[in-house]
């Protein structure tokens, strides 16, 4: 009689056997390994360790297979995963300036000291798919160039040495933490950098491509883009000097973007910033467009009411996790609060019938 | 894949739960009020009860007794998932007798069994900002709650009066505690609302994606947003429970057939089922059976 709308234990437990069987595919096709994927789908590896916010290549494999390639699945198994982790302390901030680069490229300068740099970049292939990978074979051996010595220089640093452009300068200030405090409004540029360092590629895109088109349009020049290896240091107090645990792989964008100049600021030109774990070029150069957008108030630019000038708009809504998790809740039952909404719509139908017929009779 | 050992009791590390708990005593001490706290990602999604599940674990003790419902029902997979959860990482008893239980984990409903002095319910809050849908703006919202500038909700009130005759809230029906903050009872039915006053028990309210903690100590005074010539009217569909007969409980509305055909049932299934058990036969019944039967 009673018709059981309501799952139970066991129908979890049976979906679950059966995601599991989903996810293995086809048992006669070997099963993927980690190192295939970290080797071989390395940039969706770098955007989970990017909106993960934890730099660790073969756990971002791990959760890539187990989320069956959905990466904002992996994404949320990152994250769930990095904030039980014990924090030993901080590094000092990593030194760009001295990254061992892959690619290194500027749209401002023809040259720079420390040369362009294209790297393996997808850019000038022509998108054509190319059958014979469908196929296995190896791979011609890619030329090598001598690495070249000694630190790169930021493109940035040669506009500021004339005062062409804002300087930028290191306040020491400790920057809040996004994962310990709740987010409060307004927030400062560290904490905004740091929400859209792990916010979503595609938000951040959609955000960054409306400024282009005119919606709080800030004109950017990809003054430098670089991605590379940097050193991690921390201090240890009983040393009394930092020293290095580690490395990781950045890429670093900074926009150069025109600037009228204000009442208390000559014309010179501005920046943009954007910083992202892993080779992850689209999302940083998205980041830096949006970073300069959002500057708005401390240039003393007029606010055009733009999407990607609005702070409380941008730092609330960018997390993926935090967007997929409440669209897809609706999934959950909801049938008390639309029980109610039922007897309600009922109830003013039946009033509106009722102030009809009395009308009627009254005609 | 077993947790125990893996992880610390109720699954969050001791300095979260101090600062949950930081939070929490802030929110009794004034009640119905925001508290900033700093949610972390649970392993489960945002929206589906991370903010109740970690007000939950900062709560437990290891000689608790946890329920947990949505809709009313413990047998529903969110609330089974959360229960199991618990379960894992904290190893307390469960129960899904209202009257058992120490701690109680809900979505969307208040139990229809009246709670006691000694008992915690935690509520899983989507949206804790009652302004929200009149002003979007966090950083407006907040101050138009200290300065207890609720005027816009009172016009809200009034044209929904203006429009349909009646206030067209029907869930997540807005409060006023103790005379002085505009609360959101979470999506509870608004026939549940009487019972958030004067409630014996501690009612904590846990928003993890939007980061809010509030809470009604036992006894508050809560009152829901009314007019004098338009007075607050608790509703519930008009008809009896058909398997336990009840008519003092909410019921949901269960579709039988394809030809209009409709049951309706408590939404509750602890106070159904006890009431079964006592002896009470609503028109549809089958004879009484044990649970898991």
């Amino acid at each position: 009689m009673y018709v059981a709308v309501k799952g139970g234990e066991r129908a979890i437990d049976n979906a679950h056997a059966w995601l599991a069987e989903e996810r293995r595919g086809d048992p006669a096709v070997p099963a993927l390994g980690l190192d295939q994927i970290a080797g071989q789908l390395a940039l969706a590896v770098n955007r989970v360790m990017a909106e993960g916010s934890l730099f660790d290549r073969g756990l971002a494999a791990l959760a890539i297979k187990q989320a069956r390639g959905d990466l904002i699945e992996a994404i949320f198994l990152i994250r769930a995963y990095r904030t039980t982790l014990p924090r030993f302390g901080a590094s000092v901030p990593v030194d760009t300036a001295g990254m061992a680069c892959i690619r290194r490229i500027s749209a401002t300068f023809k040259d720079a000291p420390g040369g362009q740099v294209l790297g393996p970049t997808f850019d000038y292939t022509h998108r054509l798919l190319d059958f014979a990978l469908a196929a296995e074979g190896a791979v011609p051996e890619a030329p090598q160039a001598e690495p070249q010595p000694g630190p790169v220089p930021h493109v940035t640093g040669f506009l500021g040495r004339d005062g062409m452009i804002e300087p930028a300068e290191f306040t020491g200030a400790e920057p809040r933490d996004l994962t310990r405090e709740p987010l409060s409004l307004p927030a400062d540029r560290a904490l905004r950098l740091q929400a859209l360092a792990r916010g979503d590629e595609g938000f951040v895109l959609g955000l960054a491509y409306s400024t282009q088109r005119g919606y709080g349009r800030t004109h950017a020049f990809v003054g430098e883009l670089r991605i590379g290896t940097v050193g991690v240091e921390i201090e240890i107090p009983e040393l009394g000097f930092a020293v290095e645990i580690g490395e990781v792989e950045l890429t670093e964008c900074e926009t150069v973007n025109q600037f009228k100049g204000s009442r208390t600021e000559p014309p010179q030109f501005t920046r943009g910033y954007g910083l992202t774990f892993g080779q992850t070029e689209r999302k940083a150069i998205a980041m830096s467009l949006v970073d300069r957008a959002l500057r708005w108030r401390e240039l003393g630019e007029d606010d055009t009411g733009a999407p990607a000038q609005d702070e409380e708009f941008v730092l609330s809504h960018c997390d993926n996790i935090q967007a997929t998790g409440f669209l897809e809740h609706i999934k959950l039952p909801h049938y008390v609060d639309f029980q109610s909404e039922l007897e309600l719509v009922r109830k003013l139908r039946a009033e509106a019938e009722q102030a009809r017929a009395a009308r009627k009779a009254a005609e | 894949m077993t947790q125990s050992g893996q992880y610390n009791f109720a699954y969050l590390d001791e300095d979260t739960k101090r600062m949950i708990r930081r939070a929490l005593l802030k929110a009794v001490a004034v009640p119905g009020y925001q508290v900033p706290f700093a949610s972390r990602e649970m392993p489960m999604p945002y929206g589906w009860g991370t903010g109740g599940v970690q007000v939950t674990a900062a709560c437990l003790c290891p000689e608790d007794v946890l329920k947990v419902i949505d809709q009313g029902a413990d047998d529903t997979t969110n609330a089974v998932s959360i229960r199991r959860f618990f379960q894992r990482t904290a190893g307390v008893a469960v129960t899904e007798r209202t009257g058992e239980a120490t701690v109680i984990q809900t979505r969307h409903r208040i139990p229809e069994t009246p709670l006691s002095e000694g008992q915690i319910l935690v509520y899983q809050v989507p949206i804790p900002e009652p302004l929200r849908f009149l002003e979007p703006r966090e950083t407006e919202t907040r101050r138009m709650h200290a300065l207890e500038d609720y005027g816009l909700m009172h016009v809200r009130l009034y044209e929904d009066i203006a429009r349909h005759g009646a206030i067209a809230t029907s869930y997540a029906y807005p409060v006023k505690v103790e005379g002085r903050y505009v609360m959101d009872p979470s999506p509870i039915p608004k026939f549940d609302n009487p019972k958030l006053s004067d409630c014996p028990a501690l009612q904590l309210f846990g928003a993890g994606r939007e980061q809010r903690i509030y809470a009604l100590p036992p006894h508050t005074a809560v009152v829901s947003l009314d007019f004098e010539d338009h007075p607050f009217e608790p509703s519930k569909a008009d008809h009896l429970c058909a398997l336990c007969g009840a008519e003092d409980s909410y019921l949901d509305e269960v579709i039988t057939d394809d030809a209009g055909g409709r049951m309706f049932v408590c939404s509750d299934t602890d106070y159904c089922a006890e009431r079964r058990a006592a002896g009470h036969r609503g028109d549809m019944a089958a004879p009484f059976e044990e649970a898991g039967a």
